[in-house]
């Protein structure tokens, strides 16, 4: 984690904008005392003045976008819900952060949890939930744990449980561990998941704005996203539009990993340039070549050098080519083997496939081999093809956006480095790219066992 | 009347429902609103090819073979392509849809060719082996919808061959293409989950409950052997079998579908497994003869032999769903004891029995012409006489031969076809409500019925299919059953999501409850619930043939349907009564629901028949006529495949046999009515003839002979007899029985009143009794279910059911401990499951393993029985107390 400055004398044309990370530096950042020094609860002081309507149309204004990836506008998801028949309707946080690369809602919710938990209370009120729920990854446990623990405080402060600062709303907030599957990132699973079943996508529709949990109206969203909404509401959509591009309005978070020099959270508007992020990360690491990067999670085609440009909003990376998704930026240099880190992306979508649908289940078992294969310079002159065709039938084809999550790696890796494939049908990527070499230190791998044969078994 | 046509069985179609037009591979339709493009394009002729989706589940969407590709119009009307290909199974039609399949796009014929491809990378080569080869859809949607040569060079997935889910079903997990039709199935349709998915990605398979995979702590819970009976409840298989979803052995009367409507070869029947190919097979479209439900089959047999049954589809009648006795069971009708040739037995003096030996069928038909006739003389004790005893199981042609045979040939009315408890009552009940009714109540009323009180009856084990419709109109449409029975069984706890309503009643009260309903307090929503649900034709009071152990039941049942405008529908366990009652296989009732006691019927028939006139004298029911056997009024009877066991009383009914002057019996397979017979005639079983059985509806479900045989059907038989005993029947050939039957038509005239009988005090055990109270298995020692082990191994275990109270007062220490149900013929010991139930009565089922009631009490449900502990002081039981019974 990285603590920027809010201002900074270098000449940047886009400066960082800490908001959620405004005070990750301060002394135990994560309680109550801390947020409430901060500014904590004035979003929910303004929230609770007015009627709910108002505020949805403040979020609405704000044009703030789901930032779990899809990047869908929160205000207007909120607005899908029909209207109230008395019954309960529910606000379900999906907080199952899983996707290799992505990293921003698990220190955010380890440094400042009560950002998540006062935008819970004001989205909560602004829909007429309850009873909300957040659903945490559940390998995450120090998280969980901060969680519990934030939760607790509200309750004893009042923010939480009946009648919340004298409103007369009343909320209650269930902090569910998931069991460790990257699916119940996706909503409908996590709903299936959260309430006790197996976690595989729901058909659509219903939606879950319609029948979510529990077959009742729900809205889900993403922690970081639920997490900004209380300063919209204290400042106002207009500080919020003031930030980031038209379309792409105001901060988010921008990880930073892989071979960079101080990896970590950067809030910045969106719109800002890996250019210019890398520049306040130090470059990449040991002032080597970036080679390629990926914009927004290992489920978003890559990038190269030539996109170091492309404003970070949702239109200009889609223009690119890829998607902002989280905006989860692993950085590659030139001593890493595309092929390699493909066929690790792809052991992982073939691992987390939920195996609901044919394309998913099937394809990333066969990706998986055909990349094994390459990565040990045993690759056949149709591999290629063969990948490229087999992700064809999977993008589009799949139960849910998963399933075309897994294939964009190999598509766009193909498409900007199609001689790596092509090596691997002589060469192992072991001599092409020693591992050694995109060490930090001096190192000498261990000769590793030969893949080969075992490939198809290693689940 | 008549025998092929369903007039009025037409049923009426949805209300013109909304329209929507759309395009389909150029060609416009117009569909209901909701319907799904998958269906829609069959009605054009167009197949989209697929797994998961089945039109009696709900969809899935999970194998994405259907994809197509689709444009829709937007806001502004314009149509516009959707950017990926839609699974057509899940996609409702929608007005100005235009859907090219992969006949006219080559994004949707790509799409399902990778699909295809894609499940076929981990699907074994082991078609020729396969029990699904040749009728596979995934080898002809390969061939139709796939790639010539697959690009997959690595290595498959792969898993142990078979798990054993029940003695019954085989699961093969490499050959699963995870459509989960299976377990929607049994979680939708049957409600009986048992397995599911598990793991996932590429090891996602379906899995039984395996604590090594699931990483439960107490992995001793493997094999449910290991636990106690007492632990895991009452509704657990006789033989081994995989804990379900609830971690109790997989238990359940539907589970052949599974293997049905597996899209692949991954459910097998262990009894089916490796023994023909489909494309060996010559198939016959039939009946099921186990129950009155009449569910259509279809009889696949290779060189004389049934090899397998499958469900057929009647979307009227059983849909899609057979259970699986009418899957499984039809060894009984090859088993080793089948009769082959007349059998003929010398009396020595006084009467004193010699052995049987075969005989021609000459010498036979002219013993008994001879034997009959005589009989029908007077001797020194009585004026004679020849009484009929059908069984419950014959086909409409062969009730209406021994109906017509008795009238014409013996000149009697002494005939019933209740091979069980039955009463008065019971026959006003049937001659005025039931018989000559045509289609009353129907599976789709009872679909779409709002409430239907069930009484006398145990739906999932006395008419498996009746439960199906009602738990699917539960779970649809809302509909609410009631039960008056001792206690709430696992069937009646799946009639819907949260249930049917249990009106707790101890054997002899239904009529008092039924009475009640309507002037109790406590009873008043039933009343209510009827009334409301009646206004829209949407109340039915199902009565079981149980009721007729219950003076006053079928009465109070007629009594409240007047009350409360609910309609009646009267649902018999065997295939055979409805038929039989229809064919005046009954001493008061003539062909058509003539009343024998009305002149212008008889009048009406015997002119029908070319007689002069018809016997006029009441005749006797089964137990008058096994009585007047035993005390010498009657001297001879003919039968027709009964069962004593199934009697009230099997020892009187066997000793009314032992003194009769002359016994004929024509019989299948060779029964303790073989033993005390004159004159043995072999007839044929279903698979070996044609006919018909009325289903309980009153619908005529005619089936065709699947094998060739030599075996002659009843009417043949007592065509001959009679002809020999100088009585022209005109019974001679199926077409014979069936016009006749055609020509006679419905009886329009009076009927009998109905039964007006009211409640009787319900007996009043005192301590160490209770009243017993008892119904049939699905799956227990009927013969119709011999010869068929691996099916006997899902049969619920014998257990006995006690309140918790009545256990304390016999000092039982609680479940598992056994329990010995006695009176002076004889005593059943098992273990007990205390169940929440009325006090003093004590549940059995009736004739399972271990626990033969008729049999071995030689009373019924109702009656007082003692119960203690055994003698023995070992009060936990073993395996031998339920195991190694004839299975």
């Amino acid at each position: 984690m990285s603590d920027q400055p809010a201002t900074t004398d270098a000449p940047h044309p886009t400066v960082l904008a800490p908001v959620l990370s405004a005070f990750w530096d301060a002394d135990q950042s994560w309680t109550l005392e801390t947020y409430l020094a901060n500014g904590g609860y004035e979003g929910l002081r303004a929230a609770l003045a007015q009627p709910p309507g108002d505020v949805v149309q403040t979020v609405k204004d704000s044009g703030l976008r789901g930032r779990g990836g899809a990047g869908f506008p929160t205000g207007m998801k909120w607005g899908f819900l029909p209207a109230p028949d008395g019954g309960p309707r529910y606000l379900v946080v999906n907080a199952d952060e899983s996707e290799p690369g992505t990293c921003k809602d698990i220190p955010l919710m380890l440094a400042t949890p009560q950002f998540l938990i006062e935008g819970v209370i004001i989205t909560s009120y602004a829909i007429g939930c309850n009873h909300a729920f957040i659903y945490v990854r559940g390998e995450v446990l120090h998280v969980y744990r901060r969680l519990l623990k934030a939760v607790e405080e509200a309750y004893a402060a009042g923010y939480l449980g009946k009648d919340i600062q004298g409103s007369g709303f009343d909320l209650d907030v269930t902090v569910h561990a998931g069991a460790g599957a990257y699916i119940c990132g996706e909503e409908t699973a996590l709903l299936d998941s959260l309430e006790g079943l197996r976690g595989q996508p729901r058909l659509k529709p219903p939606f879950p704005a319609v029948a979510g949990l529990y077959a009742r109206p729900t809205v889900v969203n993403n922690v970081e996203s639920v997490a900004s909404v209380p300063q919209i509401v204290a400042r106002g959509a207009q500080w919020f539009t003031s930030m980031g591009t038209e379309r792409s309005a105001g901060h988010g978070l921008f990880s930073l990993s892989g071979h960079v020099t101080r990896p970590g959270q950067y809030e910045a508007p969106l719109g800002i340039t890996l250019r210019e992020l890398l520049e306040m990360a130090g470059g990449v690491r040991g002032g080597r070549e970036l080679k390629f990067w990926t914009p927004g999670g290992s489920s978003t085609p890559i990038f190269t050098a030539a996109h170091l440009d492309v404003p970070l909003d949702y239109e200009s990376v889609a223009k690119a080519g890829s998607m902002l998704g989280t905006r989860a930026l692993q950085i590659f240099d030139e001593t890493t083997s595309v092929v390699r880190a493909v066929t690790r992306w792809t052991e992982f979508y073939a691992h987390e496939s939920c195996g609901k649908c044919t394309p998913c289940r099937e394809g990333t078992y066969w990706l998986k081999q055909i990349l094994r294969r390459l990565e040990l310079g045993q690759g056949t002159q149709t591999d290629i093809d063969t990948l490229l065709d087999t992700c064809d039938n999977i993008l589009g084809r799949a139960f849910c956006a998963l399933g075309d999550g897994a294939t964009s790696c190999i598509t766009s890796a193909i498409q900007y480095f199609r001689e790596e494939f092509e090596a691997g049908m002589h060469t192992p990527v072991s001599e092409l790219f020693p591992p050694e070499r995109s060490a930090l230190f001096d190192y000498t791998p261990k000769p590793r066992a030969v893949l080969a044969g075992t490939g198809a078994g290693g689940h | 009347m008549t025998v092929t046509d369903n007039k009025g069985a037409v049923e009426k179609g949805p209300a013109a429902a909304d329209l929507v037009t759309f395009t389909i591979d150029g060609v416009e339709m117009a569909v209901p609103k909701g319907t799904l493009v998958i269906r829609a394009a069959e009605q054009v002729g167009i197949q989209i090819p697929r797994f998961c989706d089945h039109p009696l589940l709900q969809p899935a969407g999970a194998c994405r073979q259907c994809l197509v590709d689709v444009a829709m119009p937007d806001r502004e009307g314009n149509v516009r392509p959707m950017p990926k290909p839609q699974a057509s199974c899940t996609l409702e039609a929608s007005p100005g849809m235009i859907v090219k399949t992969q006949h006219t796009s080559p994004v949707a014929d790509k799409a399902q060719q990778g699909v295809m491809e894609l499940l076929l990378i981990n699907h074994p080569l082991d078609c020729p082996v396969c029990d699904k080869g040749g009728e596979c859809p995934l080898q002809n949607q390969a061939m139709s919808n796939g790639r010539a040569t697959s690009r997959f060079i690595d290595v498959k997935r792969t898993f142990p061959k078979p798990i054993a889910i029940s003695t019954e079903i085989l699961l093969d997990r490499e050959r699963c293409v995870l459509c989960q039709r299976c377990t929607r199935f049994s979680k939708q349709i049957a409600g009986d989950a048992f397995i599911d998915l598990q793991k996932r990605g590429a090891q996602q398979q379906i899995g039984r409950f395996d604590p090594s995979v699931l990483g439960f702590a107490d992995s001793s819970i493997d094999r449910w052997d290991d636990v106690d009976p007492g632990l895991v409840g009452a509704e657990t298989p006789a033989g081994f079998a995989e804990p379900d979803e609830s971690g109790l052995p997989f238990a359940s009367y539907f589970s052949g579908n599974t293997v049905q409507i597996c899209p692949v070869g991954a459910l097998t029947g262990a009894a089916y497994r490796f023994r023909s190919r489909p494309f060996d097979l010559v198939s016959t479209p039939s009946v099921s003869e186990h129950d009155s439900s009449g569910s259509a089959i279809r009889v696949d047999h290779r060189r004389g032999t049934v090899m397998r049954r499958l469900a057929g589809d009647d979307p009227a009648v059983n849909e899609e769903w057979i259970t699986d006795k009418d899957r499984f069971a039809f060894t009984w009708q090859s088993a080793p004891d089948r009769l082959t040739t007349p059998l003929i037995r010398e009396r020595g003096e006084g009467g004193f029995r010699g052995e049987l030996r075969p005989a021609s069928w000459m010498e036979a038909l002219d013993a008994a012409a001879a034997g009959l006739r005589a009989a029908q003389g007077a001797d020194g004790r009585s004026a004679g006489g020849v009484g009929v005893l059908t069984g419950g199981r014959l086909t409409i042609e062969d009730s209406y031969a021994y109906a017509k045979f008795a009238r014409v040939a013996l000149d009697t009315n002494d005939i019933d076809f209740r091979a069980r408890d039955h009463s008065a009552e019971e026959e006003a009940f049937l001659a005025s409500t039931v018989a000559g009714s045509g289609i009353g109540v129907t599976f789709a009323d009872l679909e779409r019925a709002s409430v239907v009180l069930l009484v006398g009856i145990e739906a999932e084990e006395e008419a498996g299919i009746v439960f199906l419709r009602l738990r699917k109109g539960a779970l649809a449409n809302g509909l609410k059953a009631y039960s008056i029975a001792p206690f709430a069984t696992r069937g009646l706890a799946r009639i819907g999501a949260d249930g049917g309503t249990l009106l707790r009643a101890a054997p002899g009260t239904e009529a008092e409850v039924l009475d009640a309903i309507g002037s109790e307090e406590d009873l008043a929503h039933v009343r209510l619930a009827l009334e409301g649900a009646a206004g829209a034709g949407g109340a039915i009071v199902i009565v079981g043939e149980r009721l007729a152990a219950v003076p006053g039941g079928y009465s109070a049942a007629l009594r409240l349907a007047q009350r409360t405008g609910a309609r009646v529908a009267w649902i018999p366990r065997r295939a055979g009564e409805r038929g039989a009652l229809e064919m005046g296989a009954l001493a008061s009732v003539l062909p058509g629901g003539r009343p024998v006691a009305d002149a212008a019927a008889r009048v009406d028939l015997a002119a029908a028949w070319g007689t002069p006139s018809l016997p006029q004298a009441s005749g006797r029911d089964t137990a008058a006529i096994l009585a007047g056997l035993a005390d010498g009024d009657l001297r001879a009877v003919v039968t027709g495949s009964v069962e004593l066991g199934d009697l009230p009383d099997p020892d009187a009914a066997r000793a009314a046999l032992e003194v009769a002057d002359f016994v004929v019996s024509l019989e299948v397979r060779a029964s303790d009515v073989t033993a005390h017979a004159d004159v043995v005639f072999p007839v044929a079983p279903p698979a070996e003839k044609a006919g018909a059985f009325w289903n309980w509806e009153g619908r005529v479900r005619p089936f065709g002979q699947a094998l060739d045989s030599v075996a002659m059907a009843d009417h043949r038989v007592l065509d001959a007899i009679a002809d020999a005993m100088g009585v022209q029947l005109g019974l001679g050939t199926l077409d014979a029985v069936r016009a006749e039957i055609d020509q006679l038509g419905p009886w329009d005239g009076a009927r009998v009143p109905a039964p007006d009988v009211s409640a009787h005090e319900p007996p009043s055990p005192v301590p160490g009794q209770a009243v017993l109270a008892g119904w049939r298995m699905l799956l227990d020692c009927g013969r119709g279910q011999d010869g068929e082990a691996f099916l006997a191994g899902t049969a619920k275990r014998p257990v006995a059911r006690m309140s918790a109270g009545t256990a304390q007062a016999l000092d039982l220490p609680g479940d598992g401990a056994l329990v010995a149900v006695s009176t002076a013929s004889g005593s059943i010991t098992l273990p007990l499951v205390v169940t929440d139930m009325p006090h003093h009565v004590v549940w059995l089922p009736l004739n399972s393993p271990g626990s033969q009631v008729h049999r071995t009490l030689g009373v019924g449900p109702g009656a007082i029985v003692e119960v203690s502990r055994p003698d023995d002081g070992d009060t936990r039981p073993g395996s031998e107390n339920v195991e190694g019974q004839d299975a």
